[in-house]
């Protein structure tokens, strides 16, 4: 099964974030880089059911220049190749953008005779947390699309199938319990985190991303663009805990809280 | 009007953050460009709901239930709300994985824009969380009619003058290419920890973060869950060394919680755990370090090993029920 997993270069963030000058972004000039949980898990499953049937993986990502070293990670892990579609300004697209961005690449290759069978995206990405983006290309592509997947195991259809045939099945967590999908390919599925580990890359991984594959296109103009006005940040809390104590000491202390509070069944 | 998607429970009840993107629909009607307040219900209607949203001052309920939306699936039961959907006005849920998939959904069916995780509304247009909570977009949806999920937790359920609400009943035409995507089967909750109902919907929390030092070292931290009637919730350490499922990791990709009080052992804080937690009434830390996040964030904190402290909290609640 032929794979495209689209994936993101979002911010690093572990502490306080500043905006930029212009209000309407972070300043991300000293933070690092890296790729949203969900769309690591979503590599994950990828390489695993790229490996079950035989198939091939393939990452892609609008973002700056830079992104590529998002590509060349989720390389050094098992994906094939990359596509780098450079936006210089990537927060200017709005999601119904990067929908179509995508969903061209994706009928651009299958002319070229590269049919992706499965397209694996994040449920949203770490930084806007969208929620759509996936929505948006399975209803340009066409395909039945699926949210919050968590495993996935293909039925039938294998390397160079071409596109379009095999099935696979999809399990995520529903309010009831776990919710099993059964799927005709070609189809879009979005992965929520925690039904795979992402695995770390070996040393011949990552010599292999060095030289991987990357082919570049330009992003168009965004055409609806971005609805947003700014950012703000919350007001900063003041702290004002209350310790305690110390130790098993302070047991009593704390207990006397949760009686406060009501917490403490009877 | 604005139109909102509800959900209710095994034991018909709408459950709590509907409850909340109701009272947010209400309490904002004179910006979110909706006259009246109108809810979808798909599935059985029990009485106990109906109630509950008469007290929400729900004025309209379009009952939508047909054999071919039992199992779910989004395009479905997506275009069974695009067939009431108004074409001007405001179509919202609350920001469950459900209501994320079916306003995207009936974003793209409606040709509208979606904003995700709304958690105010003004003349300047609408404000969300992004980057898990630390920040917020401004925006503004163009179009005629805007569709939003509300943030969990961004406001509390408030009752009102009850209404007598006008029930509508539909016959569906459901189209076969909207069920590709129909749920197969549903493998029910078992002790696994997939059951986020219980995390979600707890008074009390106990967060357990890697200072629990092992897979084994849960043993404190479950017993003052027990005394508490509550819920275990992790970090995404816990859940990534495998040490727990991660139906209980709470946080930015894990689930977001409102307890009445959340006492997190071992946990540092980091910006996307806190995020999980906004929703917390009190908030109280057990950390050896002092000058951690989560014990500066806290409203109380203890100052210690985690197994002593919890080990000592549990001894005291033992002996003070005699
Ligand atoms: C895209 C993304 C999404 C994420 N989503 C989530 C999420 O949903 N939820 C989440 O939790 N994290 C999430 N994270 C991870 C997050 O950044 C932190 O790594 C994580 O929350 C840290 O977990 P922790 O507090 O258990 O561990 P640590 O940060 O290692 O902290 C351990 C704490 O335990 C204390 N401690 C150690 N021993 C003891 C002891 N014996 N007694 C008492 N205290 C002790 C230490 O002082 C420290 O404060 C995400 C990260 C990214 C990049």
């Amino acid at each position: 099964m032929d794979i495209l997993v689209c994936i993101k270069r979002i911010p690093d963030i572990s502490g306080q974030i500043t905006l930029d000058a212009s209000g309407t972004d972070i300043d991300d000039a000293g933070l690092g880089h890296t790729t949203s949980a969900h769309e690591e898990c979503a590599v994950e499953l990828a390489i695993q059911t790229a490996a079950a049937t035989g198939g091939t993986v393939t990452v892609l990502t609008v973002g700056p220049a830079e992104a590529v070293e998002q590509l060349r990670a989720a390389v050094a892990v098992g994906a094939n190749d990359g596509i780098l579609i450079e936006a210089e300004d990537p927060g200017a697209f709005g999601p119904e953008d990067i929908a179509q961005i995508i969903g061209d690449i994706v009928r651009d290759r299958a002319e070229q005779g590269q049919s992706f069978d499965l397209v694996l995206l994040g449920n949203d990405a770490a930084d806007t947390g969208d929620f759509q983006v996936g929505i948006r290309l399975a209803y340009d592509l066409e395909y039945p699309v699926l949210t919050g997947i968590q495993t996935l195991t293909s039925s039938g259809g294998g390397a160079g199938s071409g596109g379009g045939s095999g099935s696979i099945e999809a399990r995520g967590i529903g309010p009831a319990g776990t919710e099993v999908f059964a799927l005709d390919l070609p189809a879009v599925i979005a992965i929520q985190e925690g039904g795979v580990d992402p695995r770390y890359p070996s040393i011949t991984g990552r010599m292999k991303a060095k030289k991987a594959r990357i082919t570049e296109y330009v992003a168009p103009e965004p055409g609806t663009g971005n609805p947003r006005i700014g950012l703000e940040l919350p007001p900063e809390k003041t702290s004002e805990v209350t310790i305690l104590g110390e130790g098993p000491d302070a047991a009593d202390a704390l207990v006397d809280v949760l009686e406060e509070i009501g917490v403490i069944r009877s | 009007m604005t139109l909102v998607f509800v959900e209710t429970d095994e034991s018909g009840q709408v459950v709590l953050t509907s409850a909340e993107a109701v009272t947010f629909a209400r309490t904002n009607a004179d910006v979110l460009a909706g006259s009246t307040l109108d809810v979808a219900v798909i599935g059985a209607l029990p009485d106990t709901a109906t109630e509950q949203l008469a007290a929400l001052g729900v004025e309209t309920i379009h009952h939508l239930e047909h054999s071919d939306l039992e199992a779910y699936s989004a395009p479905a039961w997506a275009q069974a709300l695009v067939d009431i959907a108004p074409e001007t006005g405001t179509v919202l849920a609350s920001g469950t994985p459900r209501g994320m998939e079916l306003m995207a959904h009936v974003a793209v069916r409606t040709g509208s824009r979606m904003a995700a995780n709304v958690v105010a509304a003004d003349e300047e247009g609408l404000l969300r969380q992004v980057l898990g909570g630390t920040a917020f977009e401004r925006l503004v949806l163009d179009g005629d009619l805007q569709v939003l999920t509300i943030a969990g937790h961004a406001c509390t359920p408030e009752e009102t003058t009850a209404t007598s609400p006008e029930v509508l009943d539909y016959e569906l035409d459901i189209a076969a290419e909207d069920l590709r995507t129909r749920v197969v089967r549903t493998e029910v909750h078992t002790v696994d920890g997939n059951d986020t109902s219980g995390l979600t919907q707890a008074k009390a929390v106990v967060g357990a973060g890697r200072g629990v030092g092992s897979e084994n070292g849960f043993g404190e931290v479950l017993e003052l869950v027990d005394h508490l009637g509550g819920a275990l919730g992790v970090s995404r350490v816990v859940t990534g060394l495998g040490w727990r499922p991660h139906a209980e990791q709470v946080g930015q990709t894990g689930s977001r919680i409102a307890p009445d009080v959340y006492i997190a052992c071992g946990i540092s804080g980091a910006i996307q755990h806190m995020a999980g937690i906004e929703g917390a009434k009190t908030l109280i830390a057990i950390n050896t370090d002092e000058e951690s996040t989560m014990v500066q964030r806290a409203d109380y904190a203890i100052i210690g090993d985690l197994h002593e402290v919890v080990g000592a909290v549990n001894e005291e609640i033992r002996n003070r029920r005699g």
